[in-house]
């Protein structure tokens, strides 16, 4: 980045001005395109439904909070995110200490099958969550998990652990090897090394694949709402309780997906640079 | 890449996953090959059934029909995807703080939980209330999602490439910042053109990269659910049915469970057969670039 930094106004001067305008043209209408949706949303969770459905206005004429004072003091409401980022932050952690292991395994030894083990790995990325809904909840009304935290928590480690495995192998493959002999010349223990020493060094790996489980576990609703009915039941589920005999409750519902967005939008900037690599599964 | 060295004992390093993973990925798959050769009157009593529910559903039109569908949305929203997001990434800032900005703004579609990207839309597109769909309507076009076929569709891949066409712009973006500047110099001194440099710098350097955006998009899209089923629920009538919805469908609102079965091992096995493949020249270049 650092180079690039420096050379490319120079580049990009000669390579003819005009396109640096059409740049700026295509980037400005491209943004406008992924904001216009989003400004909606937001707008329409500060108006009133009267004026939702009384009549068209580009932004709220008269500004109203009561839809999300109507969520953040219903229990029902609230208890949604809650319930959310409990599973949420539980996979992440299961993610990550079953995933860190492995990871290390694969990106410093060959071991028998480990190719195919990596390849079944990411099939189960592919595997389409519908055909899985039936089974989970099946399996976990027999084991007496259906509607806890810990169940959805477990489901998503369907696609999560073969993601952390891969983004944490692309970061662990940039250590040098040299590092690990000498922790164990020096009297390391693998576990010491490992907690000590090797863990520090892939920090900003760890933060990415944590990033990328919470990211992945907070966006999927067919197996969370499938897996739970009331204690554990997640916003994106809760939602749909806007649909009432009156009609749709679009104020309400507008602000539920804007706080949905929050968390999101918190935590990108810090990982900004690393999102294509997470992407990439740690590829690029 | 390293050397890596032969080690048997790596597998204690990798069990805890496999364990974990068989758990919430073989035992349910099992599940539904068990279901799949059986048949029940009902009262949990099954009986072996063999193939016949494959030979079912493999002549039953509505898998046929959904399967043409889903063909159809992953060719479009790729067709649309891939070059819009090289585009976007060809024009994006290299550096400093629009750069920031740009991938900020950018990835905030992909961090917004999949049913509210159904209701944004759902709310954006309506007639009454939605700004795409006043607006239409105010220009005298026809467009109506729920009820009409072609603006439902429409609907649905506009949705999409509003929602993913950042990860492949950020995928390209990531391949083009790894060309290393000397290359735009040796360009410049031998005059080619703005095509020729993409064409044979930064395309060829983005192979790699494109390579995962196209096997993530074609998987990602092959499974959608959540979205088309908020906006449309699937209608109007079948028209945007697609795979995942009808299974839906068929598992848990009928409750179907041999056909359904039978239907998510073909299904399932579509996405691995292509994927396969994508995989398989994915690790051939990597070779190659190693």
């Amino acid at each position: 980045m650092t180079d690039a930094a420096a050379q490319s106004p120079a580049a990009v001067k000669s390579r003819s001005f005009p396109r640096v305008k059409g740049g700026t043209v295509v980037m400005t209408l491209y943004l406008l395109f992924l904001m216009l949706p989003i400004y909606w949303l937001l707008s329409m969770s500060l108006k009133t439904n009267a004026e939702i459905l009384g009549g068209f206005s580009l932004w709220p004429r008269d500004l109203t909070f009561a839809n999300y004072i109507t969520i953040l003091t219903d229990e029902a409401w609230y208890m949604g995110y809650v319930n959310s980022m409990i599973y949420v932050v539980m996979n992440t952690v299961i993610s990550l200490a079953v995933a860190l292991p492995a990871a290390y395994a694969f990106s410093r030894y060959n071991f028998l099958g480990d190719k195919h083990l990596f390849f079944w790995l990411l099939t189960n990325r592919m595997a389409p969550p519908a055909v899985f809904a039936l089974p989970f909840f099946q399996l976990y009304s027999s084991i007496g998990l259906f509607d806890t935290h810990i169940a959805v928590a477990l489901a998503h480690c369907l696609f999560n652990v073969p993601l952390a495995v891969w983004i944490l192998e692309g970061f662990m493959r940039g250590v040098p090897k040299e590092i690990d002999e000498t922790a164990y010349i020096d009297g390391y223990s693998f576990g010491h090394f490992f907690v000590k020493i090797f863990m520090p060094l892939i920090a900003s790996g760890i933060g990415v694949a944590a990033f990328f489980c919470f990211m992945f576990s907070w966006v999927e609703l067919l197996l969370s709402r499938t897996l739970t009915s009331v204690e554990a039941k997640p916003i994106a589920a809760t939602m749909t309780r806007t649909v009432g005999a009156a009609g749709v409750d679009w104020g309400v519902l507008a602000a539920a997906g804007v706080l949905t967005i929050v968390p999101g939008a918190l935590v990108i900037y810090f990982v900004r640079n690393y999102i294509a690599k997470g992407f990439a599964l740690g590829r690029v | 890449m390293q050397q890596k060295t032969t080690n048997h004992k790596a597998w204690f390093l990798v069990l805890p996953m496999l364990v974990l993973v068989a758990f919430s990925a073989v035992i349910p798959l099992m599940t539904v090959v068990n279901y799949s050769v059986q048949d029940t009157f009902g009262n949990n009593q099954f009986f072996w059934a063999g193939l016949e529910w494959f030979e079912e559903m493999l002549s039953d039109e509505r898998m046929w029909n959904a399967l043409q569908r889903q063909l159809m949305f992953s060719g479009i929203i790729l067709a649309i995807e891939i070059p819009l997001g090289i585009l976007v990434a060809l024009n994006m800032p290299k550096s400093g703080f629009w750069s920031s900005f740009c991938l900020v703004v950018m990835s905030l579609p992909l961090l917004i939980p999949w049913n509210v990207v159904g209701t944004i839309w759902q709310i954006f597109g309506r007639v009454d209330i939605g700004l795409l769909g006043y607006t239409l309507d105010a220009l005298g076009i026809h467009y109506n999602y729920t009820q009409d076929t072609i603006s439902a569709w429409i609907t649905i891949i506009v949705m999409d490439v509003w929602h993913w066409t950042s990860l492949v712009a950020l995928l390209a973006f990531a391949g083009l910042k790894s060309i290393p500047d000397a290359y735009y110099q040796a360009a410049r001194i031998d005059q080619a053109s703005r095509w020729k440099v993409f064409r044979f710098i930064e395309l060829p350097k983005m192979t790699g990269v494109l390579m995962i955006a196209i096997l993530l998009r074609f998987m990602d899209s092959f499974m959608i659910y959540t979205e088309p089923f908020v906006v449309t629920g699937g209608g109007p009538g079948n028209a945007t049915t697609l795979l995942s919805i009808d299974l839906v469908k068929m598992a848990l609102g009928q409750f179907d469970l041999g056909p359904a079965a039978a239907f998510s091992l073909m299904y399932f096995l579509v996405i691995l057969s292509i994927s396969w493949v994508f995989y398989t020249v994915m690790v051939n270049l990597d070779k190659k670039g190693a």
